[in-house]
This record gives structure tokens, sequence and C-alpha cells, in this order.
């Protein structure tokens, strides 16, 4: 069998800065790339998965993430989410997908008032999501973390439905930005979309530093490959 | 309208405005910071306006979980 690479959409809003790390860590990792501008409103029919890459969308203007919830890509977006493809929003991408409504809850200013730059552990919460159902719950991965809205926060009803349903996914292992739980990365209740503040993209590379990124993107893969196969294009 | 943080909400910039103001000597013991947003609206009337414009709030300008927001309506 020839190597199949699926592919994955990496989407460039005005603003986006992570972009291409994301390319080069999902090529090195066996996915085909597809670049998509924010003014594109169709997305390709072989897509297997989505990423909305980090950065500064639109100046953050507003709220970060408010504005491009509202980009012309958004409602292919949405409508791939809805068909149970993988999308998964890394720093500011997890901003959007909150703006967006397609993850529970918000992304405020560190309570350290500081932008925040460091490797960070974090530790898997649930398996239940495509992009670490080969990870172990207590797993922890290290990976850096690059933002100054870092700090999820959503009200406590809704924040005990998350847990009880597996949807709080990554967690800190010790508070970093003021993140009620400490949460790093949360899902939508199918599993399908989630959104995290480190940036697994950055790493990937041992030359570079921590490698805790590779497992959660391989995942992202994994859950393209298959959805491509399950609709017989791969 | 005015969009502020939401009462109990942690509002980082009105804590670094407040200590900042009391390093200058100011007796301030709390502040908050939002956004005012001026807008101009097409509308029949006030009334239609104000519904309007709490759309937008609800859809765009503001964020119900962290923030509140206030409509002040008049004529241009």
């Amino acid at each position: 069998m020839t190597e199949l690479r699926p592919r994955i959409a990496v989407i460039t809003f005005p603003g986006s800065n992570d972009d291409v790390d994301a390319r080069l860590a999902l090529e090195q990792l066996g996915a085909e790339v597809v670049p998509v501008w924010h003014a594109t409103t169709e997305l390709a029919a072989d897509l297997g998965g989505i990423v909305l890459p980090g950065g500064f969308s639109y100046g953050d203007y507003l709220r970060c993430g408010a504005i491009a919830r509202v980009a012309p890509v958004m409602g292919a977006v949405r409508a791939f989410a809805a068909d149970g493809g993988p999308v998964l929003g890394i720093c500011n991408g997890f901003q959007i997908l909150c703006e967006a409504g397609l993850l529970p809850g918000v992304l405020r200013a560190n309570r350290q008032l500081e932008f925040l730059c460091a490797d960070v552990t974090v530790v898997v919460e649930s398996d239940g999501t495509p992009f670490t159902a080969a990870l172990t719950p207590g797993e922890e991965l290290v990976i850096p973390i690059k933002h100054g809205e870092g700090n999820w926060v959503t009200d406590p009803a809704l924040h005990a439905e998350l847990v009880e349903r597996g949807q709080v996914v990554l967690r800190y292992a010790e508070d970093v930005n003021g993140s009620l739980d400490r949460v790093a990365g949360v899902a939508n209740e199918e599993g399908n979309v989630l959104g995290l503040m480190p940036h697994p993209e950055h790493a990937v590379d041992p030359l570079l530093g921590p490698t805790g990124g590779v497992p959660l993107l391989q995942g992202l893969v994994a859950a393209a490959h298959e959805r491509l196969a399950g609709a017989g294009v791969a | 309208m005015l969009i502020r943080p939401k009462a109990g909400i942690l509002d980082p910039q009105g804590e670094a405005v407040q200590a900042s103001l009391a390093a200058l000597g100011f007796a301030v013991t709390s502040a908050r910071v939002g956004r005012l947003v001026d807008l101009e609206v097409d509308a029949d009337d006030e009334a239609a306006a104000h519904a309007e414009v709490e759309r937008m709030c609800a859809e765009l300008l503001a964020n119900p979980l962290i923030e509140s927001f206030e409509i002040v309506t008049g004529p241009a």
C-alpha cells in the first residue's frame, strides 16, 4: 500500500502567525496540509481535519477570536464539525472556537496580567477524543504556552457538567494563568472539536525542545485518516 | 453602549488601573475597565433601535459569560 497522507486544512486568518508551524508539524507527522485563507467559503470535500492555528486574528479586536468567529470560512468549519470532522483549535484557534460557540467557555486575560511564554506540563484527563485516544488519562505532556489571554472560565454548573462528561481533556499540572480548574484544553460533547492553549505544533522536534505535542497531532492525523477511509477517499 | 466586565468576574485591566492610580497617590479602591461603543443605527424609533442594538450585543459586541452591557439611545 502506498503511503496515504490525509489532507488537513490549516486556516489562516489575518493575524494568524502559527499557521506555518502547524503546517510543518502536521507534514512531519504524515499529513498533507491544505492552506486555507479565511475568506474562503467552501472547503474541499476530501478534507480529513481542520486546524485553527494560533496568532492574533483581526488584531484581537473586540475580544480575542470575536471577529474571526464571523469570518467567511467559519460556516464551512461549523458544517465540518457538525458532520463529526476533527477540528483542533490552538491558542487563538481555541479562543475562536469558544467565541463561535463550538466550544464551551471563554478565555480571559491571564490572572497575573502578563504574557506568558514557557514550557508547561499538562495532564491528559480524557482519552475520549480522537486527539487523545492513544493516550492514557494521567499521562503528562510537556508543551509550550505563549499567550496573554489563556485564563479559561465558564459558569460553575456548566463546568461541573463538562468534568462529568469528560470534556475537560487537558489540565495544567500546576496553575499557570488562573484558568478555572487548571483547564488547558476542552472538547465539545462529541469530542471531535478540541481547543487548547498550549502549542503542540511547537513541540514536535527534539532539536527544539519538548515533544509533548506529537501524540496530540498524531491523534488528529489518525482521525483524519480514519474519516477519509470511512468516506472511501483514502 | 457600555460593556463592562460582569460583577464578580476578574478584571486584570481594572486591577492594573487601580494599582497605577494608587501608585500616583489617588485614593482609588476599585477600578473596572470596559468598552464604549458608539453606533449610528437607522431605525423607525428609539425602541426599535434599542432592540436592534440589544441583538448586536448578544451576538457580537459582548460575551454574556463575562460581560454585561448597558444601552443608551437617543436621536443622532
